[in-house]
């Protein structure tokens, strides 16, 4: 009784294989999340880095806890600051705007106003402590 | 005269490899891919038009701040007083690091004013106000 039978080499199927990955791959580039974070961009001072500058290239944009802005001592809806600024800065390209907040303004608020200064192409911004 | 060759070109393209390729793209992608990290806490980002990119995620360092003024760094629950400490040595760490404020468009200020502060005490001076795209 001979039960003597040749293994003919076992092999793994290979065929599959290129679908398998293909599987794989499509299930993580769906899976990922890519949540890009956007936002406004802003360079603090260096802590100490307080310089004395000209009064008249100062431009003071106060904000309340209302949202109401004032700016350069007069009251502005907060979608005019847009035009004002350019037409300041067209008169003073050296005008520096500080931004100071009132302790109790929305953070909403402020980023709108900020957001306002960046589409007049406002660089110079600098950020007064909130009082 | 006979010019009746028979062209016979093996015109296949070779699938051997296919699976190496495709595990590479795979790999690569797996790779690549930054998962979140941290879930933060729960707030409404504010609106903005003008708004840029963050450059890269691995510079990033996230503060969030609740309506409520909690602040959280890293899914930690911090006083901002201790906001220095923390980003002083993530500062050290890496120097490109930009510091992406998420806060909620009703928090307050003053909280807000906190943060820049420790920030400059901690030399941190890159910051971002995360902020959704406003369709008008």
């Amino acid at each position: 009784m001979s039960k003597k039978r040749r293994f003919k080499g076992g092999e793994i199927p290979t065929s599959s294989m290129a679908d398998i990955a293909f599987l794989l791959l499509i299930f993580f580039l769906v899976t990922t999340t890519i949540d890009i974070d956007k936002g406004l961009g802003i360079i603090l001072p260096a802590e100490g880095e307080e310089l004395e500058i000209k009064k008249t290239n100062i431009l003071n944009c106060l904000i309340n806890s209302q949202g109401n802005v004032l700016l350069g001592g007069d009251p502005i809806a907060l979608k005019d600051v847009n035009k004002e600024i350019r037409r300041r800065l067209a008169e003073n390209n050296k005008l520096i705007i500080s931004v100071k907040a009132h302790e109790k303004t929305k953070y909403g608020d402020y980023v709108s106003l900020i957001d306002q200064l960046k589409r007049a192409n406002a660089t110079r911004i600098s950020i007064a402590d909130a009082e | 005269m006979k010019l009746d060759r028979k062209v016979n070109i093996n015109s296949d393209i070779p699938t051997a490899s296919m699976p190496d390729i495709i595990f590479m793209l795979l790999i690569f992608f797996m790779v690549t891919t930054v998962l979140r990290e941290y879930s933060g806490l729960d707030i409404e980002l504010p609106k903005a038009k003008r708004i840029q990119k963050l450059k890269s995620k691995r510079h990033t360092a996230h503060i969030w701040l609740s309506k409520q003024g909690q602040i959280s760094i890293e899914d930690k629950l911090i006083r901002s007083e201790n906001i220095r400490h923390i980003m002083y040595s993530k500062r050290a760490a890496d120097p490109q690091l930009t510091v992406s404020i998420k806060a909620d468009k009703s928090a307050r200020m003053g909280l807000v004013s906190d943060i820049h502060t420790e920030l400059r005490k901690a030399d941190a001076l890159m910051l971002n106000y995360s902020s959704k795209t406003s369709i008008e």
